[in-house]
């Protein structure tokens, strides 16, 4: 008997409707890209904002008000010479007034500006790993006797770290949003592949087939065409990123958005996050259906 | 939930209890579709275990109404169906499928599943029961052959002619050795000599203890095999001949 059957497999019990596959393989496929870009994104904003919160952490400005009959540049390098002392400050310099005009050239384009009262500034680069407080910096100079201000940039380190977290937060509602797209898609289908194939559903019921079993049959099956469309989305998105890195040589493509390499890693979850959502849409659709059917 | 602890009263490791059982029984059962007129009518009678009957009647009388509610496609709309000893309105949708799996039906258009070689389609019943393949695939080759289907085992039902998809149905029906046999039009497509070799197949199957309820028109059939007669018409079974 075997030698007539050869190599016999049993065959998928659903029928394939290969149009209809592909065009559910494409929407999958097109989900899962765009989750992993938004994946990507977020990682790379987040090290932006990182970079930019580490920035602004290791710097402070100082505003020093001469005393009578003192220069504005003498009381700046009597305030760089306090704080060059204490503990946390890396550096601490003067802001010549050439380069403080050099500053307010954007703003102020070429106007003279010899009459115009120049704040005078001290410019601190603080210690990146145990930098000095905003009060430290102020107890120097009180000791000293210098009449300043000082401004740590807190205000724009908590804007930047707003924006960080708006933009992570984006990323993971658009990671989000297209998950569940891909679920709604794959019910969709579910509910569709069923209706094409009801003979052969009423046929399996009839022959015996428990309702998980049915449901079986379409939870692999979809979950098997996620996990194919998703490994497509996601490599055709680590390509992606990989040409946006490329283009921005160091970078990634802008020096606003740094990719690393690592970040490519963010696709590899998608294509197993597709199969699992379909596998859960298909299994929930089915039994859902049946029992409607009853 | 394991099977036996879902459906113990329907499961195969209480058949035995239930074997002095009628293997079906319809008490008054009538049957409607949707808000038409009853199809089935008052109708009443009992396929004691090992039976053997024919269902015969014009077109329209409700044989294939009748046998859709003793495999579960349909339930009574008054009356009381019982299968196995279990009144089929009570038995819970999750218990079905074990009842279905003692009945075999060859079903009067076929119902294949074109996507399937007859091999496949032969062995959908050992399949969903969780058979392995290679535990099924020689006795479901060798029912094939039997049926004079060996050397069609991969064709698709689509390229099979009627006889063969006929003897496909009774093969996919029979591949599991159920407890109950139904048969609607089981010898219509095919000729003489295949009529009276499907008829002989049912007899054994028959004499190995499966009750068997055929619906045919083929009364040169139904009078050759000498077997009891449930008779209908316009919806009411009118006799209960005896062989």
């Amino acid at each position: 008997m075997s030698e007539q059957l050869g190599s016999w497999k049993p065959a998928p019990l659903l029928p394939r409707d290969r149009s209809r596959d592909f065009a559910l393989h494409f929407v999958v496929a097109t989900l899962v890209f765009l989750a992993c870009l938004a994946a990507i994104g977020g990682l790379a904003a987040d090290r932006a904002a990182q970079g930019w919160s580490r920035a602004i952490r290791g710097e402070a400005t100082v505003q020093v008000r001469p005393r009578v009959g003192e220069s504005g540049a003498a009381a700046a390098a009597r305030a760089a010479e306090a704080l060059a002392g204490v503990r946390g400050v890396a550096e601490a310099a003067a802001l010549e007034r050439e380069k403080a005009e050099t500053l307010l050239k954007p703003w102020l384009g070429d106007t003279p500006l010899d009459d115009l009262p120049i704040p005078h500034l001290v410019a601190v680069r603080l210690d990146p790993a145990a930098p000095a407080t905003a009060a430290d910096l102020r107890r120097a100079l009180s000791r000293a006797g210098v009449d300043a201000s000082v401004d740590d940039h807190g205000r724009w380190l908590k804007d930047v770290e707003a924006a960080a977290a708006g933009v992570r937060l984006a990323a993971l509602a658009l990671a989000a949003l297209m998950t569940a797209a891909a679920g709604a898609v794959i019910a969709f289908a579910t509910r569709t592949g069923m209706a094409a194939a009801a003979g052969v559903v009423e046929v399996l019921h009839l022959s015996g087939a428990r309702d998980d079993f049915i449901a079986g049959l379409f939870q692999v099956r979809y979950a098997r065409l996620a996990a194919v469309a998703g490994l497509w989305g996601a490599g055709a998105a680590a390509l992606a990123a990989a040409a946006f890195k490329l283009a921005g040589r160091s970078d990634g493509l802008t020096p606003a958005l740094p990719l690393a390499w690592s970040d490519l890693l963010a696709v590899s979850p998608w294509p197993l996050v597709a199969a699992t959502v379909a596998a859960v849409a298909a299994r929930l659709t089915t039994m859902r259906l049946l029992r409607e059917s009853a | 939930m394991s099977r036996k602890a879902a459906a113990p009263s329907v499961s195969p490791s209480a058949r035995k209890a239930a074997v002095t059982e009628p293997v079906v029984r319809f008490d008054t059962v009538g049957m409607r579709y949707g808000r038409a007129p009853e199809v089935l009518k008052d109708v009443a009678f009992t396929l004691a275990p090992g039976s053997f009957h024919f269902l015969t009647g014009p077109s329209g009388a409700g044989k294939s109404s009748l046998l859709k509610l003793v495999y579960l496609a349909h339930r009574p709309s008054r009356g009381r169906v019982e299968l196995f000893g279990h009144d089929t309105a009570q038995v819970p949708r999750r218990d079905q499928p074990w009842l279905r799996r003692r009945i075999g039906v060859v079903f009067q258009e076929f119902r294949l599943l074109d996507h399937l070689s007859a091999f496949d389609n032969a062995a959908l019943p050992l399949r969903i029961a969780g058979g392995k393949p290679a535990a099924y695939r020689d006795d479901v080759a060798e029912l094939l052959n039997w049926v004079g289907l060996g050397k069609r085992m991969h064709a698709s039902p689509a390229a099979l002619s009627g006889g063969e998809k006929q003897r496909l149905a009774i093969a996919r029906a029979v591949v599991n050795r159920p407890e109950l046999l139904i048969a609607d039009e089981p010898t219509g497509n095919v000729d003489h000599e295949m009529a009276l070799r499907i008829l002989r197949l049912f007899i054994e199957l028959n004499r190995l203890g499966t009750t068997v309820l055929i619906a045919s028109h083929d009364r040169e059939l139904v009078e050759a095999s000498g077997m009891p007669v449930l008779a209908l018409s316009e919806g009411r079974l009118k006799r209960q001949r005896a062989a």
